[in-house]
């Protein structure tokens, strides 16, 4: 085992056009020869600036801005309605968000939401391989903020390396101690925004304060402030090595044309330290800086080629086209590339970026069939719905007149908030008595209109009695219509109707 | 099999020295942390142990320091039920069963009730959708021997039908033609055949039938069997037969007569159950 990040000497060479530290070091994660169990060797990434590091760095903003505000947005529905834009409201069984609201029975708005989630996630992947992991997975942002603080408290890498080996004093307490504070102070921030999704935000802020908030509101502030402060602050590079699995997945996704962040081999090797005035012939960009690894939060070296671990941060690409810049070389001997084009650049062949595969092709037109039909779905959405359940105990009773009669439950949804009367009508016989269990009435004749509270389900049983030559067979079709006797609007269901 | 570990070419990681017909295992290595979480685990379980019921004993189980059990938790539960329910009971025990027909809520509350009365007192013989059996009317049509109203059906459930344990319980009692020798085979044939021609099933109809019939049942059954629910005597001019609509077996029981048994509930379920049941029984379909 040659791990030994812990010993770095930093020698200042004179290298091409301007002077470039090379690092001594080797990558954490090498393969060689490991133990039965391996012990963990801390990681202490460098700090890196350039396109990416900004590009990430916005994309955090982006995504903890929206993160963080949108449970304090309100929308107006009305009164008796909660105003917050988006909330998950468990007690009353409605998820909210700004003008759709969701009813536990439309759960399937959620899975198509996920299955969406699923297919752009497969998009994405193997267009550009692991961007979740680099941009957007919490892991990789939490633990990016937990490095920020890090870097501020204790320095960056080298003085990092310094303060770990140094035996405990008064100045590396009081380091350790605002290092850990802040990191709470960012767990309990975590979770703290979350609980905001399920309870009225503004109430819940007070509430928390006060210490007036349900216990489950604190349980899971407290839950998530551990769970951020370990991952972020300590698992860190394990969570994606050994817990997550979706490095074992994403090869599914992936294929020789998925842009990836790549080590142009081809153009680095043979690499070799390079000093001032050297030629360039005969040998490969690459100056051995170790730049790359360096930066490298998982503690790999890119220039061993894809791995397992690496999850396509691109912060050593910056690293590298800083040095390559320094030594007057051009940009992007590790960039974004295929695994396909370096094979063609090594044969000499010209590379391009192929867009367009069976795979990306496939995915998209899959992420484009669940929006339409989401979509579909969603506009066609009634604001009143009905279900019809047929008595299957007895089928059918036979009454004492000969006429033959069917029992029915049929649950009313009334998404609207004010009370409605809908008219239940029956399509399928020349003539059928409805009589609804519990109408004041008992005539037959008498209409079959039923209210509904706002927003609720109800439920009522309907007794559908049709003399005996009406039925031709032992099942007839039927359809129930249900017409809300304001508005007009219809809905139907289809059903069954059983005879001897 | 075992081999002495190598070095894995392709990806330079050690082999566990396992061969199996060239096939060769990485010794690929699991963090060190990932043993402690066994070992965590482990001690936690130990303190499981401790807190809950854990292990059997020969007569007995180990109970743990904390008390907890499954059952308390279910009669918590239960009594929480019941304290929820306690309003909606309330009034259940106070208005009328009209009432409770025509409130939906309290309709739906005494409709709930009912049902998981009526599945656990009633069904073994009405059967689980009130269907019936031969013998046991079925609850769902709209005949009633005894009356359909929600007054009758209380009284009815509330006090039985020919039992002995409640004094008002009803009572009705065919006589047995044939064994009390009121009438021959031969007349007891020919009434028979009366009765089912007045349903629309003609077979064997004689003016002599007819003669027997309203000097014999007439009292009960009313003209052209009408039935009489004051007297639990069924309407004979329908297709709705308690015990089964062809010759011999109304033969059989004008000879010998029939008559089922119910326990009175009133003594047995609270006023509230027995007024959820008839609610409930109404709502099935028969009411009137």
């Amino acid at each position: 085992m040659t791990q030994d990040q812990g010993n770095t000497t930093n020698t200042e060479a004179s290298l091409g056009g301007a002077s470039v530290e090379v690092v001594d070091v080797n990558a954490v994660n090498t393969k060689g020869i490991r133990a039965l169990y391996k012990k963990r060797t801390k990681i202490h990434p460098r700090r890196s600036s350039g396109f990416f590091r900004s590009l990430k760095w916005w994309i955090m903003r982006l995504t903890l801005g929206i993160y963080y505000i949108t449970p304090w947005l309100r929308w107006d529905r009305g009164p008796g309605a909660p105003d917050q834009a988006v909330l998950i409201d468990f007690p009353g069984q409605r998820f909210y968000f700004f003008f759709i609201e969701i009813w536990p029975q439309e759960v399937y708005y959620i899975a198509g939401l996920l299955i969406l989630a699923g297919v752009a996630l497969f998009l994405v992947t193997s267009l550009f391989g692991r961007a979740w992991c680099g941009y957007a997975c919490p892991q990789t942002v939490w633990t990016d903020m937990f490095l920020v603080v890090e870097r501020l408290v204790e320095g960056d890498r080298a003085q990092r390396i310094r303060l770990d080996k140094a035996p405990m004093s008064l100045s590396k307490a009081t380091k350790r101690v605002t290092k850990i504070a802040l990191w709470l102070g960012i767990s309990v921030a975590t979770g703290g925004a979350w609980v905001f999704y399920f309870a009225d935000a503004p109430t819940l802020a007070i509430q928390l304060v006060t210490f007036d908030a349900p216990q489950i509101a604190y349980l899971t502030i407290a839950i998530l402030t551990f769970m951020t402060f370990f991952f972020g602050g300590i698992m860190r590079e394990q969570v994606c090595i050994y817990m997550c699995p979706w490095p074992r997945i994403q090869a599914a996704m992936m294929d020789e044309e998925s842009l990836t962040v790549t080590y142009h081999g081809s153009r680095g090797e043979p690499r070799a330290p390079h000093r001032k005035g050297d030629t360039w012939e005969d040998r490969g960009d690459c100056v051995d800086c170790k730049h790359c690894v360096v930066v490298c939060p998982t503690g790999i070296d890119i220039r061993n080629g894809q791995q397992l671990e690496c999850i396509t941060c691109a912060l050593c690409i910056d690293a590298c086209d800083s040095i390559m810049q320094k030594v007057g070389r051009p940009r992007g001997l590790i960039d974004y590339d295929s695994v396909a084009n370096e094979i063609r650049k090594s044969e000499g062949l010209t590379s391009s970026i192929k867009w367009f595969r069976a795979r990306t092709v496939l995915y998209t037109l899959m992420a484009l069939t669940v929006c339409a039909v989401m979509l579909t779905a969603l506009l066609s959405r009634s604001d009143m719905d009905i279900s019809v359940l047929h008595d299957r105990n007895p089928l059918f009773t036979a009454l004492s007149n000969g006429d033959i009669r069917n029992g029915y439950t049929i649950k009313i949804l009334n998404k609207t908030r004010s009370p409605r009367t809908m008219l239940l009508t029956l399509e399928g016989f020349d003539k059928a008595d409805l009589k609804v269990v519990g109408a004041a009435s008992d005539d037959p004749d008498q209409p079959a209109y039923l209210t509904v509270k706002p927003d609720q389900q109800q439920t009522y049983r309907i007794l559908v009695s049709v003399e005996a030559n009406e039925l031709t067979s032992d099942s007839t079709s039927i359809r129930f219509v249900l017409e809300d006797i304001n508005s007009n609007s219809k809905v139907h269901q289809r059903s069954i109707y059983r005879g001897p | 099999m075992a081999d002495k570990p190598t070095i894995d070419d392709l990806t330079g990681v050690e082999t566990t020295g396992h061969d199996w017909d060239g096939i060769r295992e990485l010794n690929s290595p699991l963090p060190v942390w990932w043993l402690w979480i066994l070992y965590a685990t482990i001690i936690w379980s130990i303190g499981y142990w401790v807190a809950y019921p854990a292990w059997p004993l020969v007569s007995d189980y180990t109970k743990g320091v904390l008390g907890y059990s499954s059952r308390t938790e279910v009669i918590n539960d239960m009594a929480e039920a019941k304290q929820r329910q306690a309003a909606q009971l309330q009034k259940l025990e106070t208005v009328s069963l009209e009432e409770i027909r025509t409130d939906s809520d309290l309709l739906s509350f005494a409709l709930a009730g009912g049902r998981s009365a009526y599945n656990v007192n009633c069904s073994q013989c009405h059967g689980s959708g009130a269907q019936g059996f031969a013998g046991y009317p079925n609850l769902n049509d709209d005949e009633w021997l005894w009356g359909g109203t929600l007054e009758q059906i209380n009284f009815t459930i509330t006090h039985g039908i020919r039992n002995n344990i409640d004094e008002d319980s009803r009572v009705s009692d065919m006589p047995a033609f044939l064994t009390d020798e009121v009438l021959t085979k031969e007349q007891i044939s020919e009434v028979a055949g009366y009765v089912l021609s007045l349903s629309g099933k003609t077979e064997g109809a004689t003016d002599g039938g007819k003669e027997i019939f309203e000097e014999n049942c007439v009292a009960c059954h009313g003209d052209d069997g009408v039935g009489n629910d004051e007297l639990g005597a069924p309407a004979l001019n329908n297709n709705i037969w308690l015990y089964g609509g062809d010759k011999d077996t109304v033969t059989d029981i004008i000879s010998r007569s029939r008559g089922g048994v119910m326990p009175a509930w009133g003594k047995i379920l609270p006023e509230t159950t027995v007024k959820a049941l008839t609610v409930y029984i109404h709502s099935l379909g028969g009411g009137t």
